[in-house]
């Protein structure tokens, strides 16, 4: 936050104005000059319409670090997906499940919702509540019957936020890293 | 064997692999014990199950130029799918439809969270 | 080719009759929105395995609206459950 970035007018942001429009191109199927004019015309209505809170995207995306979560991320969904479709159809009773407390080390709520929001798709686990001010998010986890299921299940939630971090994070979000975390 | 018919080969792949996690989800929605465990059932299975069906169908309409919004439906579901599941996810813990006897450890389990 | 759309039709076939008993046994609501979440997933499968079948795109914007009007649905009826309790 503290460099001084040159603004546009209030309520729009960069980030929010080129997603709109991508989905206005994309909704059309053509990449056509006009496409793109009038999308970005669009998108800008709107942003100033109904105007979004900043919420502190520091705007420096690391190429290899995206790449590498949404790796992980595909193959994680591709996993949990069979994993939650098993134990559906298997005979048998359903595993004992758990709810986990993680303390995680970021600060900031777009880096905290990317995780919760990328836990939720992949291990198997529903993110039911995320307290910012303590940094902690509550999951219930499917299969997690032992105390050793559920220390795995932290470090599986501290490595996606690792990987969130190394893609999205500012600088000072990775160096918060490095501090010792773990159960709330 | 051309390149058309082996991409057809794949669009069947890819739909019917769809159609069996959508079947297997549907299977915990009715199995899994809680609003909680069958949630887990109506996302992760589920939003894969609509992302192959949707590349599946991508893979035979790869001419059109609908094949981009095909794009956006699989991008939207990837985003929206987390966030209904945690509501509903936070809804049914706080409403009390959890089955506590099927859980190891409820760390959420506190004074604070009876409001 | 005609088979495999046959196969997928009947495996969402009986996905889509297995979410119905779960949507009409509840017991809570919480339970049917989950149910209602899962149709509409069934639902739109079936809508692009029949853009597939027919090689036709026209369905495909349904599809998109449908994406996203399951949201707004179970967003909206799970805050009416919180808001009530």
């Amino acid at each position: 936050m503290s460099t001084p970035r040159r603004r546009l007018p209030a309520g729009l942001h960069v980030v929010p104005l080129l997603w709109l429009t991508t989905v206005w191109v994309l909704l059309w199927g053509t990449w056509s000059l006009g496409n793109v004019l009038n999308g970005l015309l669009l998108s800008a209505v709107v942003l100033l319409l109904l105007p979004l809170p900043d919420v502190g995207f520091g705007g420096r995306v690391s190429p290899r670090g995206l790449l590498a979560f949404v790796g992980h991320f595909v193959a994680d969904l591709i996993l949990s997906s069979v994993q939650v479709a098993w134990q559906a159809v298997r005979p048998g009773e359903q595993d004992i499940s758990s709810v986990v407390a993680v303390r995680l080390r970021s600060e900031s709520e777009l880096l905290m919702t990317m995780t919760a929001e990328a836990l939720t798709l992949v291990p198997g686990s529903i993110v039911i509540e995320l307290d910012a001010r303590s940094r902690t998010l509550y999951a219930h986890v499917l299969s997690a019957p032992d105390d050793a299921s559920v220390e795995a299940f932290r470090r599986q939630v501290l490595d996606l936020e690792a990987r969130v971090v190394r893609a999205v994070g500012r600088p000072e979000d990775r160096a918060l890293l490095l501090r010792p975390s773990g159960a709330a | 064997m051309s390149l058309d018919d082996a991409l057809d080969v794949l669009a069947a792949a890819l739909l019917l692999s769809g159609a069996m996690l959508a079947l297997a989800a549907s299977v915990g929605v009715l199995r899994f014990v809680d609003v909680l465990s069958r949630m887990h059932a109506a996302t992760k299975p589920q939003v894969l199950g609509i992302l192959l069906c949707l590349a599946g169908a991508a893979v035979r309409l790869r001419d059109s130029v609908d094949l981009w919004m095909l794009v956006l439906a699989g991008a939207f579901q990837l985003v929206t799918a987390p966030v209904s599941a945690h509501l509903i996810g936070r809804v049914g813990y706080r409403t009390r439809h959890v089955r506590r006897d099927r859980l190891h450890v409820d760390e959420l389990a506190g004074p604070d969270v009876d409001d | 080719m005609s088979v495999v759309f046959t196969v997928v039709a009947c495996m969402l076939g009986a996905a889509a009759a297995i979410t119905t008993v779960r949507l009409l046994r509840g017991p809570s609501t919480l339970d049917r929105v989950v149910a209602v979440d899962m149709l509409l997933a069934v639902v739109i499968c079936a809508l692009a395995t029949t853009a597939a079948a027919t090689r036709d795109s026209s369905s495909v914007p349904v599809l998109v609206v449908l994406t996203l009007l399951g949201f707004v649905g179970s967003v909206s009826i799970a805050r009416l459950l919180a808001g009530r309790r």
